[in-house]
């Protein structure tokens, strides 16, 4: 059931001297809040993605999994053991632009144009107006919003926004995503179609992409290995290994799979501790 | 924020609407006005030693058609023969031009006292006290102070003239809101889109530029419009007492002088005045036209 592994089987590595997309060694993080109290949000986390593999990271509320995502995209800082992304430092990862990122809100900036937001990284990155014309067409078409491209945040739905953000974090083709419950906000059919085309995407650019989500189908449906997590302090209790294909063969069918609702069952499992009970593939949230 | 699409496509009607409610007001308070004078007694509402109406006569309150009937008729004696409303508007301009002058200055020193605060915690906790205290020291202590130090001033053959003196007083009165609007609004982004900036590894000037600066905007617009009004209200009052010529506010003392004779003359730089608010905020309403697409919001998802 767990594993403690490099690469997935369905997502194998091309060359074994490939660095890890994300390599996190020995991870504590401790808060200190007001008069010196502690609080310990991540303890003793080990964690390895492969390139190209999707991981998600699943827990209940405060287990530290945004945290750890915090950590890996350098927006905080381990207090303990080390954080690598393709075999960099998390800062110089950074830096370099190794990732792409996308929150649970779109936070798209409202005074600029789904182009101007989609072009935004590649402006403060200085690429040139032709090649980011080319690139913001390209990743509309992606996401399917090319009708949209001159229309303001304010006049999106909430999915296309959200479809807005993750084609800007795709913007510089980063070779990983991290992404923090990102569907989190959206309402359960729009968080579905979503699902779909982000299975679609990843496939289609190669991206390793760390997910954080607290619903266990979300997590099965997109992922090749989850990653369980205890709160309190946050620990990793168990990785769970979901043998549903690869990316290119997910479809709206996979929901309705046995084989999807046994993983739904074992990640729930592992989440309670104990043998599943109440209706198989519902969500829990 | 949704007054943004509003204004980016008024419907024709609620134009027209706006500006009917517009005049009705003044139309009431002209009929309020009249009304008063022609019921009220004429020695005014009394209580005990207290006078909380005032007196009815011409002298007190003028009609209002003699008010406004007095701007084109000659200011006085002979050798003054142009119309009051000439005078007025000539008084009125040069007023506008030392106002503006005070609140683009005032704006720029707000503006960079806002960025220096935002920059610095430690600048915060030092500078923002002090920005609300020098709102409670009285404009007519500062005014022979600002004149005195300014006449020190000589580089070569720049000379320090008063109506600079007005200029830095009005930029006194201005620079306040800037200052604590634009800091409020240059920290109004989301930690999100501050992480999301630090996400992309760019610095502090970048993230000023291309985040902070357009999202100070709607926090911006009405501390501008505070800013302007001050700065009025800050060189009529700074003519007054630094004794600048030219102007509107030595004209309503000059017109004061004359109000037993003439009472419907001492409203005309009143008018005056309102009518450089009126441009100030017209300015500022167009500014804000101009920097609409820095005003909408977004609807969260």
């Amino acid at each position: 059931m767990s594993e403690a592994p490099a690469a997935s089987a369905t997502q194998p590595v091309t060359a074994t001297d490939v660095a890890a997309a994300v390599q996190v060694t020995g991870v504590d993080k401790v808060f200190v809040g007001k008069k010196k109290a502690t609080v310990t949000a991540l303890e003793n986390i080990d964690l390895t993605v492969a390139p190209g593999e999707f991981v998600s990271l699943i827990g209940p509320s405060g287990c530290g999994k945004s945290t750890l995502l915090r950590l890996i995209a350098d927006l905080d800082t381990p207090s303990t053991g080390s954080v690598t992304v393709f075999g960099k430092t998390a800062r110089q990862a950074r830096i370099d632009q190794e990732y792409g990122i996308a929150f649970q809100q779109a936070g798209l900036l409202p005074w600029r144009t789904v182009t101007g937001n989609i072009e935004l990284p590649l402006e403060l990155h200085k690429v040139g107006s032709a090649a980011r014309k080319a690139r913001s067409a390209e990743l509309l078409a992606l996401v399917g919003l090319s009708d949209f491209a001159e229309s303001y945040p304010d006049q999106l739905s909430g999915g296309m926004q959200q479809r807005v953000a993750i084609a800007r974090a795709l913007a510089e083709s980063p070779r990983l995503l991290l992404m923090d419950e990102p569907f989190g906000a959206l309402d359960e059919m729009t968080r579905e179609r979503m699902q779909t085309e982000l299975v679609k995407i990843t496939a289609e650019t190669g991206a390793a992409v760390v997910f954080v989500t607290h619903s266990i189908p979300e997590a099965v449906y997109l992922s090749n290995r989850v990653v369980v997590m205890s709160p309190r302090p946050g620990r990793i209790r168990d990785i769970l290994t979901v043998s549903l294909g690869s990316a290119a063969e997910r479809n709206e069918q996979l929901r309705e799979n046995e084989a999807f609702f046994e993983n739904v069952s074992k990640v729930r499992e592992l989440l309670h501790g104990e043998a599943p009970v109440g209706v198989r593939g519902v969500e829990t949230r | 924020m949704s007054r943004g699409s509003e204004k980016g496509a008024p419907r024709g009607n609620q134009t027209l609407r706006r500006i009917a409610f517009g005049a009705a007001g003044i139309v009431l308070l002209v009929v309020l006005w009249e009304l008063y004078k022609a019921l009220g007694p004429a020695s005014g509402v009394v209580v005990g030693d207290l006078t909380i109406l005032p007196r009815t006569t011409d002298l007190a309150m003028p009609h209002v058609w003699d008010m406004v009937g007095r701007l084109f008729e000659n200011s006085g004696g002979g050798r003054n023969a142009a119309p009051v409303w000439v005078d007025v508007l000539q008084a009125s301009v040069f007023t506008l031009g030392v106002a503006a002058v005070g609140w683009v200055v005032g704006v720029v020193v707000g503006m960079l006292l806002a960025v220096l605060m935002q920059r610095f915690r430690t600048a915060e906790s030092a500078v923002l006290p002090w920005i609300i205290l020098s709102q409670t020291v009285p404009l007519i202590a500062i005014a022979p102070l600002v004149r005195r130090w300014g006449s020190q001033l000589e580089f070569g053959d720049f000379t320090w003239e008063n109506w600079m003196s007005v200029a830095v007083i009005a930029s006194y009165l201005a620079f306040f809101p800037v200052s604590i609007g634009a800091l409020r609004g240059l920290n109004s982004p989301d930690t999100i889109h501050v992480e999301l900036f630090r996400s992309y590894g760019v610095g502090w000037w970048r993230t000023l530029f291309t985040l902070r600066l357009p999202a100070s905007v709607p926090y911006l617009l009405p501390a501008l419009r505070l800013a302007a009004a001050n700065a009025v209200i800050g060189t009529v009052v700074a003519e007054v007492s630094i004794g600048l010529r030219g102007g509107l506010g030595r004209m309503i003392i000059e017109f004061a002088q004359q109000a037993s004779g003439d009472p419907a003359k001492t409203w005309a730089p009143i008018f005056g005045a309102i009518a450089v608010g009126l441009v100030a905020a017209g300015f500022i309403a167009l500014l804000g036209v101009l920097l609409r697409r820095y005003r909408r919001g977004e609807v969260p998802a």
